[in-house]
């Protein structure tokens, strides 16, 4: 019945003289969304996005994929008409009615533009004629005209074709992914991280993601359990650049040197610090994480402080004042989270002190880091010149 | 220099067994049931593999059901016999040390309604086969016993057993997993007063999603797979040809060179034993007082302290050593070996033990390489530990 998909966006709408730039890239990412399921047309033209349908497509299928493109508001199903015949687009318009509402119970509008301003039938004309058809043809089946507050506003636009629409499904809102810039997202094998990489994609931010791996104290199932949600998650925010960092050497030095209780924070503070030069590197304009407040000993307003200070970029929390529940219930919903659970251990808790300060002093754990200056930066070369890389999406 | 020392998991297919199934696959792939010469060219491979297994376990081909593995085997062994028995009793005894295969069917035959026994082992995992025939009633249908521990490798007095639990009440029916036993192990099912042995193939050579259960004729039990009745009834679905061949040959390479082979892994366990057994700190578990004789020739189940057996097996496995940990444990999920709880390994040594286990194609080498990385790994390991 739809050949075509007319795309509402809210935000991008705002952007004043910046909006072509802004369409242009939403267009681009629901192009590179689409290509994975067919060969569909994605156009941007006279301030909208419209997918023009293969001939053989899922519809269902289609739908899924677009409430997965960040700045898409509404997706609307559409029967495109190839003609702009006034009693074949009454026809189809009758037609459209009768088969897309079995339950003609309810109050209607209609909603009518040309594009050509030299077709015989002005806007308010249009609205009125058809809106006198719809009714006639179905008031005994309950429909009623309401042109203030209607249940239903069925489109009609009269371009080369015509084009009737009267629902739109939700799409994910946000702003497309590249139009804001890019980011490292410390991803751990843990809950939390993806949901922050989904949330801040959502803002049109694109993602790279570091992976802090200990072997053999990690295991590879837990490695490839990282790989699998950066998997997940780039299908809501494209190809992810996965740095996998080997950090053994530097969790043990640390372990070694170092008061026990302080070793997570310490450790937080170097993966801060690697993240960042992977970060630099990669002209990424933040470092993106999965810390909530209080939600574990490094996750405390004065942990965050002590890990906060090693970094000159900005870091992005999206979650820091989730409850776990709320991000639970998102990561379920990205369907990160059968994945999160899995029972590997992560480099965070191999050696976890039993009872890790909550409450670390900056000067303090400075001078703790001390002990590590003989051989930290080396081993912190090693660590970046053996990363590897791993691109997923 | 790789050293694959985790056999009792799983096996490599050999080339015999590959080559068979080849032909299956591409050549003879009919259908048993099928009227037409391509199923009963199938069928010739399915007589052809009962055969070979019968001629191992001096028993008829008409003992023998095709399944799915091991799993499947101990399943059907339970389940059905527990069905098919119900009206002369309810009691069901196995041993503290069994297999989840065995353990998960009979905690599902007690929500059912019948009771179990769990049987006490000693320290080497034997079980105390005193308690276990105390436990026989009137009401006693079924006695399940593992013949050979696949995590710390004893063997269990199969004989013994089976002659005093049938001199107390002679309708109990004797099953037992042999699915580490089978392949390294003489086994005679009818000498040994067996009812019931379930056997998988991948264990020996053979391919996954293949074993066997032998079931004496005459006993009673039930089918648990119902369908287009293949298998005389009992193991409905059309039949796993390829795997059936395969199985059979792995079966009769097994058992054509029985003594040298055992002989062989004998020879690998004793030296990895003896070799570990030097190093500071490491315990052997499983081996009764008459040494290694009297354990299956192909595992070792070794405790180190002051390691965490997950790490110590990443360790080896980043130098292409293979193992398995005594117990599955991460700190998100602990999962404690029941059988290293009840053998009585120390609390701090159960999350700290590998196994290691061997096959037919396993060097000296290999098993010296192994040691040498865990000599070389256990100092450094020991060095961190969670504090």
């Amino acid at each position: 019945m739809y050949k075509a998909f007319l795309i509402k966006y809210a935000e991008i709408g705002l952007k004043g003289k910046n909006r072509h730039v802004f369409e242009n890239i939403l267009r681009d990412q629901i192009q590179y969304h689409l290509d994975k399921l067919g060969a569909f047309e994605v156009t941007r033209e006279q301030g909208r996005i419209f997918v023009s349908c293969p001939e053989v497509y899922d519809f269902d299928e289609t739908i899924e994929e677009l409430q997965k493109v960040f700045g898409v508001a509404g997706i609307c199903p559409v029967v495109v008409v190839e003609s702009t015949d006034w009693d074949v687009i009454t026809a189809e318009a009758l037609k459209y009615v009768d088969e897309f509402y079995e339950d003609k119970n309810f109050t209607f509008k209609v909603e009518a533009k040309r594009a050509d301003k030299r077709y015989p039938i002005t806007s308010p004309e249009m609205c009125r004629k058809l809106g006198e058809s719809i009714l006639y043809k179905f008031m005994d089946q309950g429909i009623k005209v309401d042109v203030h507050d209607p249940k239903v506003r069925i489109w009609v636009e009269v371009r080369n074709k015509s084009y009737i629409y009267s629902h739109i499904i939700p799409g994910p809102g946000g702003m497309p992914v590249g139009s804001g810039g890019k980011g490292m997202l410390l991803l751990s094998g843990g809950i939390d991280s993806p949901v922050a990489g989904y949330m801040i994609a959502k803002r049109g931010v694109a993602l790279e993601a570091t992976y802090f791996h200990a072997p053999p104290y990690t295991s590879e199932r837990a490695k490839q359990k990282v790989v699998d949600l950066a998997k997940i998650i780039s299908a809501y925010t494209g190809p992810i650049k996965l740095n996998i960092v080997n950090f053994t050497d530097i969790q043990l030095y640390i372990y070694e040197q170092c008061p026990h209780e302080q070793l997570t924070i310490i450790m937080r503070r170097y993966m801060m610090r690697i993240a960042e030069k992977l970060a630099l590197d990669s002209k990424c304009l933040g470092l993106v994480t999965g810390e909530s407040i209080g939600q574990v000993a490094s996750q405390t307003m004065q942990s965050l402080v002590a890990t906060n200070a090693v970094c000159t970029l900005p870091v992005y929390r999206p979650l820091i004042a989730f409850d776990k529940q709320d991000i639970v219930t998102i990561s379920e919903k990205i369907k990160t989270y059968e994945t999160s659970i899995l029972p590997y251990e992560d480099c965070c808790t191999i050696f976890v002190a039993k009872h890790p300060v909550t409450h670390p002093i900056l000067s303090v754990i400075e001078k703790s880091e001390t002990h590590l200056e003989e051989k930290i930066e080396e081993m912190i070369k090693e660590a970046l010149d053996t990363i590897e890389v791993v691109q997923v999406g | 220099m790789e050293a694959y020392l985790d056999n009792a998991a799983t096996t490599k297919v050999s080339a015999a067994v590959m080559e068979k199934m080849n032909q299956v696959f591409m050549t003879d792939f009919g259908n048993p049931s099928s009227m037409h010469q391509k199923g009963m060219d199938a069928e010739q491979y399915i007589k052809e593999a009962k055969r070979q297994i019968a001629d191992t376990l001096k028993c008829e081909p008409s003992e023998l059901v095709f399944t799915s593995g091991g799993t499947e085997s101990n399943n059907m062994a339970l389940i059905g016999t527990a069905l098919a028995n119900k009206r002369a009793g309810n009691h069901i005894i196995t041993t503290r040390i069994e297999h989840a295969s065995v353990y998960q069917p009979l905690l599902f035959l007690e929500e059912l309604g019948f009771k179990v026994t769990f049987a006490p082992v000693d320290e080497a995992g034997r079980v105390r086969v005193d308690e276990l025939v105390d436990a026989v009633t009137d009401e006693t249908i079924l006695v399940s016993v593992m013949y050979v521990n696949n995590e710390i490798g004893c063997v269990e007095p199969i004989a013994e057993i089976a002659k005093r639990i049938k001199e107390k009440n002679p309708k109990v029916l004797f099953h037992v997993d042999a699915i580490q036993a089978y392949g390294k192990m003489k086994i005679q099912p009818a000498k040994e007063g067996i009812d019931l042995l379930s056997v998988s193939g991948h264990k020996i050579h053979g391919p996954k999603g293949s074993g066997f259960l032998y079931i004496k004729n005459k006993t009673k039990i039930k089918p648990i797979l119902h369908g287009g009745g293949q298998e005389k009834g009992m193991r409905s679905g059309t039949e796993n040809v390829p795997a059936i061949a395969g199985l059979g040959q792995a079966a009769k390479d097994m058992y054509a060179n029985l003594e040298v082979n055992r002989k062989h892994l004998f020879a690998l366990k004793e030296r990895l034993a003896e070799r570990l057994s030097k190093v500071e700190g490491v315990t052997l578990n499983g081996i009764p007082k008459e040494g290694i004789p009297a354990t299956a020739p192909h595992v070792l189940s070794v405790s180190f302290a002051g390691i965490r057996s997950e790490v110590l097996l990443h360790a080896l496995e980043e130098r292409g050593v293979y193992v398995s940990s005594g117990s599955a444990c991460s700190s998100n999920h602990p999962d404690i070996s029941g059988t290293l709880v009840a053998i009585g390994v120390k609390k701090e040594l159960l999350d700290a033990t590998l196994r290691f286990s061997f096959s037919v194609t396993t060097t000296t080498e290999e098993v010296d390489y192994a040691a040498d990385c865990v000599e070389t790994l256990l100092p450094q390991l020991r060095r961190f530990f969670r504090k």
